[in-house]
C-alpha cells in the first residue's frame, strides 16, 4: 500500500515519543546553532523526507555521528543511522576536493609513505599549514598525523614464517592508521597476541573500512570497500579466524555501520570482528591464557572512553585490562566527546566547534593530570594530544610497555 | 565477567541500589538500555515516607541537593500538591496561598511553560500576577529551528548567560514578592539557581517545564557519576537480553553488546521501570515481564484493565510482578532465590509496604540492598 512507503523506515523512527533526551545529550547541539539536533534531523526530519525529499536539510552534515543520541534513547531508535542514511540517500552535492583528500585514507597513505619524511616536513611546515588554511579550508590549527616510512603490512609480510609457528592463530584487521601513520600500534598488538601464545596474520586484502569516505558523501566507494572486506572477512573467517582490531571506529564500522549505513550484508562475518582487548580479556578471564607483567610498572592513566567504543558497549574490557596491570592507578573519565570525530575537526569551519566539544574533557584530563590518557581511538588521540599536550596511548600499546621482557 | 550484584535497569531505584551496595563495599555492575523516568521527574520525590534521611545523605554525597520539610508545591499547571522531600530546586511554600503577588517571568518564544493556567491558578488563591517574557541575543540561535527552543538547550545556554536574564528581571520587578521562573537552570553549574535566588528582593520560586526535565537529568548524571566513582560499572546503552536460570537461582545474564561475554554474580536486582521503561509490557491480550517471565496478576477481561474516565486512577497502574516478602521476584508461583524486584516494576503490588512512585523507587532499592549487605555479613 502507498501509505507504508511513506511511514514505514528501515531506521524504526516510527518509536520516538519526541521525548527529546538525545537533544539533551548531542554534543554539537550545544556548540553550533546551525545543526537542527538529533530530534529534528533525525525521526522528525525523517517523516517529512519520507514525504518529500524537499525537506532534506544540509545542515545535517553537522552531526559528528557519535552516536550519543542512540546510546541514550530510551525508545531505542537509531537516530544516528536516520541522520546518516539521510545524507547518504539525499544528499548529491559532490563532495569538495579538500574532502576527497581527507576520506581517502589509505590512497593518501600509500601515496604519502615513500615519501614520509618530506611529507611530514611539508605538512607540519607552517607555510604548507597556511596554504591548507586558506585554499584547502584544513585548519590551521591542526598537526597531520605522521606517515611512516614503512608500512605495518610490509613489517608483518616479513614475519609471516614466524607468526605461522604459534600453535593458536588469529587475523588482524589493522586499518589505515597502524598501516600508515602508526605501525608501532600494530607491532605493539603482535607483542601482546605473542605473549599470549596467539600467532598475527593479514587479512588476504585489507581495505580501508570507509568511515571517512561515509562521512564525506563518498558513500559509494566506501560500499565498494566494504564488499572487498567482508570478502576478506569471510576468507578468514572460513579458514576459523578470528579478525582482531585496535581501532574502536573500524571495529564499529565493519560491525554495524556496512549493513546499517551501507547496506553491504556482513551477517556471517560480524561476530568474528572483535576488538582486541575484548578478545584479551575474554581468553584471560576463562583462564586459558596468561600476561605477565613487569613487576615495576607505575602508571597513573586517565582512560577516555571514544563514543564509538561507548556505542559498541565495549569500553569495559579496554579498561578492566589496563586495571590488571599491577601498578596502574586508573581514572576512568566522564563519558564525554573529544570533539574531532575523524575528518570532522580537521575541516576549517568546523574547528572551533570541535573544540567546543572538547573543552569538558580537555578540563578534565588536565585536572588529573595522569601521567598519561588511555583511549582505543586515533583520531581522539590527535585531538587530545593536540589539545592537553597529554600523551596517549592505546591500550593495547599499555599493555605491550609493561609486559615482562 | 563476575560482580556481587548485577542491576538491571539505570534508574532511580537501580542507581540507589547500585549506590548503597557499591558503598558497602561491593561490585556491582548496571545494564541500562538508554535513559529513564528521572528525564520527566518534577523534583517531588513523592511517598517518600521513612526513607526522607536516608536518601538525602546518599544524594548529597552525590552532590545532589534535597529539600526536606513538609509544604507545598506549585505544579506547572498552576494546581499545588503537598509535598515532603524535593529537590532543592522546587520552592516549597508553608500553604496554597504563595504570594500577594507574583511576576511570572517566561523566555519569548518558549512553549513548554504555561504562564496563563499559573497564573489564573494562582489569582484564585489570592495572588496578583504579571506576566512578562524575556529575550537574550545568546538565545536567539535556539529560534532557527522551531522545535529546540526546549528546557535542556535553554538551560545550557543559562549555565552561561543566566546574568543578562537576571539583569532584565530587575528592571521588570516592580512591587512583586514573588518571581517565577521555569525550571530551565542549573543544568551543568548547580551554583547558578542560588546566584539567582539571591539576586532579587523578592522570593524565586523555579517552576517545571514540560519533559525532559533539567533538575531530572542532572540528577541522573550526578548519580550515576557517584556510582561510578565509587568503583561501579554502568553499562549505558546496553540492554539484558536473557538469563540462565537454574533451580529457582538466577547465574547469568547476557546483554546485546557483551554478547558471550555474559555478566555473573550473586545477586540480580531487576528494576527496569514500568510500561514507559519497557520493563512491562502490555499487549492485546497480556500483560508481561518480559526478561524473565516473571508472575504478574491481573484480570483476564482486557476492559477491567482500564477506566474510560481518563482521570480515575487506572488499574493496569496496579500490576506488577509478584515477589515475595523480602522482594525477590516470583515465577511459576516459586521466588527466585536470588533476584529481587524494585521500582516501577513492581506497579502498586506492594503500595502498603513501600508506597509508589519515586517513594517506591527508593524504598525497595534501600530493602533490597540491606537483605543483599545482610546476607553478606
Ligand atoms: C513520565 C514519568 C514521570 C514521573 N515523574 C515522577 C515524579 O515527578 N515524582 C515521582 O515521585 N515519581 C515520578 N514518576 C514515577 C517513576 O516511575 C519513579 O519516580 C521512578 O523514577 C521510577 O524509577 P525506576 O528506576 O523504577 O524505573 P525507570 O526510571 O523507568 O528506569 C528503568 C530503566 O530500566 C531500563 N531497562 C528496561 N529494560 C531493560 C533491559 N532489558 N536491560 C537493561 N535496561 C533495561 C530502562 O531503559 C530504564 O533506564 C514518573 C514516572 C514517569 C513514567
Ligand atoms: S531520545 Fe529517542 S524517543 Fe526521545 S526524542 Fe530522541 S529519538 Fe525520540
Ligand atoms: S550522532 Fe552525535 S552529533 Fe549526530 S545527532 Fe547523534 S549525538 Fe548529535
Amino acid at each position: 500500500m502507498k501509505l507504508q512507503e511513506f511511514t514505514a523506515s528501515a531506521h524504526n523512527f516510527e518509536e520516538c515519543m519526541k521525548c527529546t533526551i538525545c537533544t539533551a545529550y548531542c554534543p554539537v547541539v550545544p556548540v553550533n546553532p546551525r545543526y537542527p539536533g538529533p530530534k529534528q534531523a533525525g525521526p522528525d526530519g525523517e517523516r517529512l523526507r519520507l514525504k518529500d525529499p524537499y525537506f532534506f536539510n544540509q545542515a545535517l552534515k553537522y552531526c559528528l555521528n557519535c552516536k550519543r543520541c542512540e546510546v541514550v534513547c530510551p525508545s531505542g531508535v537509531k537516530v544516528a543511522d536516520i541522520i546518516q542514511s539521510a545524507r547518504i540517500r539525499y544528499d548529491h552535492t559532490p563532495p569538495r576536493l579538500r574532502d576527497r583528500v581527507l576520506a581517502n585514507t589509505d590512497f593518501m597513505g600509500r601515496l604519502a609513505r615513500p615519501f614520509a619524511p618530506i611529507v611530514n616536513g611539508v605538512t607540519s611546515l607552517g607555510v604548507t599549514k597556511t596554504v591548507l588554511d586558506v585554499t584547502f579550508a584544513i585548519d590551521r590549527h591542526r598537526t597531520f598525523p605522521k606517515y611512516s616510512g614503512r608500512s605495518f603490512e610490509g613489517w608483518l609480510k616479513r614475519r609471516a614464517k614466524e607468526q605461522a609457528k604459534f600453535p593458536k592463530q588469529v587475523a588482524y584487521f589493522h586499518g589505515c592508521y597502524a598501516n600508515y601513520n602508526y605501525p608501532q600500534l600494530g607491532k605493539d598488538f603482535v607483542k601482546v597476541m605473542n605473549a599470549l601464545g596467539i600467532g598475527v596474520q593479514l587479512l588476504e586484502k585489507e581495505k580501508c573500512c570507509g568511515v571517512a569516505l561515509i562521512a564525506n558523501g563518498m558513500s559509494q566507494k566506501a560500499a565498494r570497500n566494504a564488499g572487498q572486506n567482508v570478502q576478506a572477512l569471510q576468507k578468514a573467517v572460513d579458514a576459523g579466524l578470528t579478525v582482531l582490531t585496535t581501532s574502536s571506529t573500524c571495529t564499529m564500522t565493519l560491525r554495524d555501520e556496512y549493513p546499517e549505513l551501507l547496506k553491504v550484508d556482513n551477517a556471517s562475518v560480524r561476530d568474528s570482528v572483535i576488538l582486541a582487548t575484548r578478545y584479551i580479556y575474554q581468553l584471560i578471564e576463562s583462564g586459558a591464557a596468561q600476561l605477565r607483567f613487569k613487576e615495576n610498572y607505575r602508571a597513573r592513566i586517565a582512560y577516555h572512553m571514544p563514543c564509538h567504543l561507548e556505542k559498541l558497549g565495549w569500553g569495559i574490557f579496554s579498561y578492566e585490562l589496563l586495571k590488571m596491570i599491577p601498578g596502574v592507578e586508573f581514572t576512568l573519565l566522564d563519558s564525554n566527546c573529544c570533539g574531532i570525530s575523524g575528518t570532522y575537526g580537521f575541516k576549517k569551519e568546523n574547528y572551533e566547534a570541535s573544540q567546543a566539544i572538547g573543552k569538558p574533557l580537555f578540563d578534565q584530563i588536565r585536572s588529573v593530570n595522569p601521567d598519561f590518557v588511555a583511549c582505543d581511538c586515533e583520531t581522539c588521540k590527535w585531538q587530545l594530544e593536540m589539545s592537553t599536550g597529554y600523551t596517549v596511548k592505546n591500550p593495547i600499546s599499555i599493555l605491550a610497555e609493561a609486559l615482562e621482557d | 565477567m563476575r560482580f556481587d550484584t548485577v542491576i538491571i535497569g539505570g534508574g532511580l531505584a537501580g542507581l540507589t541500589a547500585g549506590i548503597s551496595l557499591q558503598e558497602a563495599g561491593q561490585k556491582v555492575a548496571i545494564v541500562s538500555a538508554g535513559q529513564n523516568a528521572m528525564h520527566f521527574f518534577s523534583g517531588n520525590f513523592e511517598e517518600i515516607g521513612t526513607a526522607r534521611e536516608r536518601v538525602s545523605a546518599l544524594f548529597a554525597s552525590a552532590g545532589v541537593r534535597t529539600h526536606s520539610s513538609d509544604g507545598w508545591m506549585l505544579m506547572p499547571m498552576g494546581s499545588m500538591r503537598e509535598v515532603s522531600l524535593t529537590l532543592d530546586d522546587v520552592a516549597v511554600f508553608p500553604d496554597k496561598h504563595v504570594a500577594e503577588k507574583a511576576l511570572i517571568v517566561n523566555y519569548t518564544g518558549f512553549h513548554d511553560f504555561y504562564g496563563t493556567f499559573l497564573a489564573e491558578a494562582l489569582e484564585k488563591n489570592g495572588t496578583t500576577c504579571r506576566i512578562r517574557f524575556v529575550r537574550i541575543p545568546e538565545m536567539e540561535h535556539l529560534r532557527l529551528s522551531p522545535s529546540e527552543m526546549r528546557s535542556v538547550n535553554i538551560a545550557r545556554v543559562m549555565d552561561e548567560h543566566w546574568e543578562k536574564v537576571v539583569s532584565d528581571i530587575r528592571v521588570l520587578l516592580k512591587d512583586e514578592d514573588l518571581i517565577l521562573l521555569p525550571q530551565v537552570f542549573g543544568l551543568k553549574d548547580l551554583s547558578v539557581l542560588d546566584k539567582i535566588r539571591t539576586a532579587f528582593p523578592a522570593r524565586v520560586a523555579f517552576i517545571g517545564t514540560m519533559p525532559p526535565s533539567v533538575p531530572g537529568i542532572r540528577t541522573q548524571m550526578l548519580l550515576k557519576r557517584r556510582f561510578e566513582v565509587l568503583g561501579g560499572t554502568f553499562l549505558m546503552g546496553d540492554e539484558v537480553t536473557s538469563a540462565a536460570m537454574h533451580e529457582g537461582i538466577v547465574s547469568s545474564v547476557t546483554t546485546r553488546n557483551l554478547d558471550t561475554a555474559r555478566l555473573f554474580a550473586d545477586h540480580f536486582i531487576l528494576a527496569t521501570g514500568g510500561y514507559f521503561s519497557k520493563g512491562l509490557v502490555s499487549t492485546p491480550t497480556l500483560v508481561n515481564e518480559p526478561l524473565f517471565g516473571l508472575d504478574i496478576d491481573y484480570p483476564e477481561d482486557r476492559n477491567a484493565w482500564y477506566d474510560p474516565d481518563f482521570f480515575a486512577d487506572q488499574p493496569y497502574l496496579n500490576f506488577g510482578v509478584k515477589t515475595d516478602e523480602s522482594l525477590r521476584a516470583v515465577k511459576d508461583g516459586v521466588p527466585l532465590q536470588n533476584l529481587y524486584a524494585i521500582g516501577s516494576i513492581l506497579g502498586n503490588t506492594r503500595k502498603a509496604d513501600y508506597g509508589s512512585a519515586a517513594g517506591l523507587a527508593i524504598r525497595t532499592a534501600f530493602a533490597v540492598a540491606d537483605t543483599i549487605k545482610g546476607g553478606n555479613v
